[in-house]
């Protein structure tokens, strides 16, 4: 172990298939110290007094927004939310046009969630202040890797060696790609299982093992991610319906039974309990489900404070 | 007034003929060819280490106009042509009307005329609008000019509506140009389904798509007795259907693009949107397949699809942009980079593929240099380092893959109807 500086000053949050080991490991160090403001009673700490941070949502979201609005006010910034539903996108504005109209209203950090895969990194190749990618279509969410990364190391201590599955609609998931780098890089060994129609072709070229049968994923796993299916992709025809899903791919206590008895049960929300997931793993004791919400909060409040503030001399191995 | 090309390296497909030799042009055609040709009362052009080639042909570009001028014109259009060293284009149909009536077709060929610095032949649309549900007045379109006849921009999901369109097409030994990829296969996908779109969570077109829709081509082009020209080759299940039916003896030809033949799906990782493209730049096993393709005469024609767009246009999100980007001035520099100076075409075959075979496919008189011939002739430097700007180009479409990239070789001089239309990269006029 040696000490280096690591610095994610200025840097914008892609993804996870850019992002190295040492920076992984800054932010999940980092969000371990953010977590315990979260429990304290007065939660507000002046460290980015003065700076500002725009929430730009293309895209419906509840969880990822409140959890970066909240992120940023903790830590004392001024945090604005932009919708398309309330912005000039619904007059045809472009996304150059728009990122160049916050950008001239002196923000810090945009953080940005989009339905076009690449979006970030186009913002961050046209727009000054920092980008932080809240989801770009189906492509990554980093933030959401590296809550699930912290939830993982919190109740396993480390990542290096373990088996994780990730079930359900790969194709479309935005969340299962992060995770995919972000576990790999972490020495996790991952396991993708779901409908072949929901499965990306040459996905197993990432490193990654594919199983079409649950069960073998399952099998031994240390922790168990359920992705949420969108009810749309039957209207696609990509599975014939919510009952055969359920029955075929639908994480329940039988199947749970197959992983390791401490295996770790994980849900990035929201969920459709009695698809996906049962209610009785959902809220049972291998269920971490609910902590990966608050994990999620401090995650952002460490990437928030570290493209702002810099970084700090860590232990690392890299 | 007489002019004279001194001193090049002539290399003439046509004639299997690769030599120095002088050339002397009067009134637009080529009047003697041979050594030391006197230069009395001619102007003398010195040739001396350049490539002396019967004018380059691009069968496959979208001019734009009429209606589309944001994108391109006739004026802009045949300039980059004569920038990057065509002296022959021929313009797809899918503009705004389509090219779809005679008077549409004779109206662009008389604005090539007066407006245009390079020849253009027009190809008409098969069905009327490109809507795919009629057929267009195919046969007075051809009397009026038009040289081949294509639905390009998207593949024809009507299948009966291909095989009338082959058959009274046939009647006028006309071909019949296919972009092929089944649409219900790509639906909305904005790049080569594989290893990449998988990382990148885009919605892949499989190159099963293509595949499927070459084969159907060449059954009804069988069926119809039709001459069919396959756009825009881009899968290896594509070029191996192309080879069994022409070992068969149907009547099929195909080009393929400078871009498919040099790059990968690896490029869209860049979320450029000037690396999207239909068929998609595919994985570099179906680059392999399309040089071999390319070597063994199963694609007879390397063509640009040159397909610009406005910079709003393509300024956008990956998925939201329109597919194409511009070809024409970087058509010759990629392919001498990537296919010559690497040693898989020989100067001969590449000047083959760029100029004899696509005059040979759209039955135009050129593509050859000999006496008597229209004076259309490219002369290139092989070896000419140069970096793309496309800042620079002529064409108003901007947006290329190749962009800041170094390339070698480049056309020097452009010459239509015995008349320069570029010298040193500049248009004349």
């Amino acid at each position: 172990m040696s000490k280096r500086l690591i610095s994610l000053r200025g840097k914008d949050i892609l993804g996870l298939e850019t992002m190295t080991v040492s920076e992984m490991e800054l932010i999940l160090a980092t969000a371990q110290e953010m977590k315990s403001v979260i429990d304290r009673d007065i939660k507000k700490v002046p460290t980015l007094r003065g700076k500002s941070i725009v929430n730009l949502f293309f895209e419906a979201s509840t969880r990822t927004r409140t959890s970066f609005e909240l992120a940023g006010k903790y830590l004392g910034a001024d945090v604005v939310n932009i919708t398309t539903s309330a912005s000039s996108v619904t007059k045809g504005e472009s996304l150059r046009d728009t990122l160049y109209t916050v950008e001239a209203m002196g923000v810090d950090v945009i953080v940005m969630r989009h339905s076009a895969d690449g979006a970030a990194q186009y913002a961050a190749k046209v727009a000054k202040p920092v980008i932080v990618n809240a989801g770009d279509g189906a492509h990554e969410h980093p933030t959401q890797g590296l809550l699930d990364m912290f939830s993982i190391k919190e109740k396993k201590g480390t990542l290096s060696g373990l088996k994780v599955a990730i079930i359900g609609d790969i194709l479309h998931s935005r969340v299962a790609r992060s995770n995919v780098w972000g576990l790999q890089k972490m020495g996790a060994e991952v396991h993708l299982a779901g409908p072949k129609t929901l499965m990306p072709r040459d996905i197993e070229q990432t490193g990654v093992y594919v199983h079409n049968r649950v069960e073998d994923a399952l099998d031994g796993a240390d922790v168990v991610n359920v992705l949420r299916i969108q009810r749309e992709r039957q209207h696609k025809g990509l599975f014939p319906s919510a009952r055969e899903y359920a029955r075929i791919f639908g994480i329940n206590q039988a199947r749970l039974n197959l992983a390791k008895p401490d295996a770790l049960i994980m849900h990035p929300g929201p969920m459709n309990r009695g698809l996906e997931i049962s209610p009785d793993v959902a809220y049972g004791d291998q269920s971490v489900i609910q902590e990966q919400v608050k994990n999620g909060l401090a995650v952002r409040m460490a990437v928030l404070f570290l493209v702002l503030m810099g970084g700090k001399d860590i232990e690392t191995t890299a | 007034m007489k002019l004279l090309l001194k001193g090049g390296r002539i290399v003439n497909p046509a004639q299997g003929f690769d030599a120095i030799a002088d050339i002397l042009i009067e009134n637009g055609h080529i009047i003697e060819m041979g050594d030391q040709l006197s230069a009395e009362g001619a102007e003398v052009f010195d040739a001396q280490g350049f490539v002396v080639a019967p004018g380059l042909i691009d069968m496959h570009v979208h001019l734009r106009e009429p209606g589309l001028e944001a994108k391109e014109d006739i004026v802009s259009g045949t300039r980059a042509a004569a920038a990057g060293g065509f002296t022959t284009i021929a313009c797809m149909p899918n503009t705004k009307p389509v090219v779809d009536s005679a008077i549409i077709v004779s109206g662009i060929l008389h604005r090539a005329q007066y407006e245009g610095v390079v020849n253009v032949k027009v190809i008409g649309a098969l069905s009327k609008g490109q809507l795919g549900t009629e057929l267009a007045e195919i046969g007075d379109m051809i009397l009026t000019g038009a040289v081949a006849i294509s639905d390009d921009g998207s593949s024809l999901n009507n299948n009966s509506l291909l095989k009338t369109g082959l058959e009274y097409t046939s009647m006028f030994h006309c071909p019949v140009i296919t972009h092929s990829e089944d649409d219900s296969l790509v639906e909305d996908g904005v790049m080569h389904e594989g290893a990449v779109s998988a990382m990148l969570g885009m919605k892949g077109r499989p190159a099963v798509a293509e595949d499927i829709a070459v084969a159907r081509d060449i059954m009804l082009a069988e069926y119809a007795d039709a001459k069919l020209h396959i756009a825009h080759v881009s899968s290896k299940g594509a070029v191996e259907l192309i080879r069994q039916a022409k070992k068969k003896g149907v009547n099929v030809t195909a080009e393929v693009t400078p871009h498919h033949l040099t790059l990968t799906d690896e490029a869209v990782k860049s979320f450029d949107t000037a690396t999207k493209v239909n068929p998609p730049l595919r994985s570099a096993d179906h680059v392999a397949a399309l040089i071999e393709g390319l070597q063994d005469g199963t694609i007879d024609a390397i063509a640009t699809d040159h397909a610009p767009h406005a910079f709003e246009e393509k300024d956008m999100e990956y998925k939201q942009a329109p597919s194409g980007f511009t070809g024409m001035e970087t058509a010759l520099g990629v392919i001498l980079t990537g296919l010559y100076h690497t040693g898989k075409l020989t100067l001969l075959e590449l000047i083959e593929r760029m100029s004899t075979a696509p005059a040979r496919i759209l039955g135009l008189k050129a593509g050859t240099i000999e006496v008597g011939s229209p004076a259309d002739i490219t002369i290139f430097d092989a070896d000419l380092e140069w970096v793309v700007d496309s800042s620079k180009f002529y064409t108003r479409g901007k947006q290329t893959p190749f962009d800041k990239k170094a390339l070698k070789g480049k056309a020097v001089a452009t010459i239509v109807n015995g008349k320069f239309v570029m010298r040193n990269g500049e248009v004349c006029t």
